[in-house]
């Protein structure tokens, strides 16, 4: 069994008030210095089996078509054990 | 002449569609999202609300429904299509329309009477509109940001596919204040204020937004 991570994030050029709304709230509970807040998603996938090339591929295109839309998304895949 | 509204798990708006079809005078037809069958309908409305609860992104699910086989096909061959707020959402992420709706830069639910000019009244839920016409309609939305990559808003904007635009100020960050835009036949259109809320004196801010249907009717008697 393999567990894979899909990391989702806002492309750069996107606002992201979520995030903004989260970096508002740090200095009010005094944390100071954080100049930019971005909010994304963490996906975890067990695989069944191992983490083939051909299982990692249904993994990029799942991402591709549902985990994340790439008009506003960008996504990183990556096997963790 | 029949105008088929489409119920998802979330949808809210699905009964104003179905009235507002009546009030202009067709007959409304309710369809399932589990369905893979349009029944026959001549045109069809995806309804505003949240589907699937808007887990995921807002569209994100119900895009896969199974009666959006049917709704895709269809569209792409030339079935005249409304998608209303959460209906918008569910065409951008479909790929049937470009582009995507994000959560209002202001990061509060917007909810109020808005007007809007009709910038193109060359399809077949807005010719019933003057071009340039500003009508009144409701817009309720909390993730109603229209966003786009620059050469997509060019296009849209050269092509004269921007159906509709905010005035009087830009209730939810939209770029370009775009409030609608279509496909490229004109057949396909995402709105993300309601008509459907403005049909009858009696509630809402007038009955402004009874256009976008009497023009399908329109559209459909003279096809």
């Amino acid at each position: 069994m393999a567990r894979v991570v899909v990391d989702v994030m806002p492309k750069p050029e996107i606002l992201d008030p979520q995030g903004k709304a989260v970096q508002g709230a740090l200095p009010r509970l005094g944390f100071q210095g954080v100049s930019e807040v971005r909010q994304g998603k963490r996906f975890e996938l067990e695989l069944e089996g191992e983490a083939t090339e051909e299982r990692m591929a249904q993994v990029h295109e799942m991402a591709a078509t549902l985990l994340s839309n790439p008009v506003i998304e960008d996504y990183d895949v990556r096997v963790v054990q | 002449m029949r105008i088929g509204v489409v119920t998802f798990p979330g949808s809210l708006d699905d009964v104003d569609a179905r009235r507002a079809v009546r009030l202009a005078g067709a007959e409304p037809v309710a369809l399932w999202h589990g369905d893979h069958d349009l029944k026959g309908v001549d045109a069809v409305v995806l309804p505003g609300g949240f589907s699937y609860g808007d887990y995921l992104r807002a569209g994100a699910i119900a895009r896969f429904a199974p009666v959006m086989t049917e709704v895709s096909d269809a569209a792409r061959g030339g079935l005249p299509v409304l998608g209303i707020c959460n209906g918008f959402q569910i065409l951008c992420e479909s790929h049937l329309l470009p582009g995507a709706l994000i959560r209002n830069d202001h990061r509060k639910f917007a909810c109020l009477d808005q007007v809007v000019r009709i910038e193109n009244n060359a399809t077949p839920w807005t010719s019933a509109y003057a071009a340039g016409q500003e009508v009144t309609i409701v817009l309720k939305n909390g993730e109603g940001a229209y966003v786009a990559d620059q050469h997509t808003l060019d296009l849209l904007e050269g092509e004269g596919r921007v159906v509709a635009r905010y005035l009087n100020g830009n209730p939810n960050g939209s770029q370009r204040a775009i409030a609608g835009i279509s496909n490229e036949a004109g057949n396909v259109v995402g709105l993300m204020p309601h008509p459907e809320h403005a049909v009858e004196d009696l509630c809402g801010p007038g009955t402004d937004g009874l256009g976008f249907f009497t023009s399908a009717i329109a559209a459909l008697q003279n096809a």
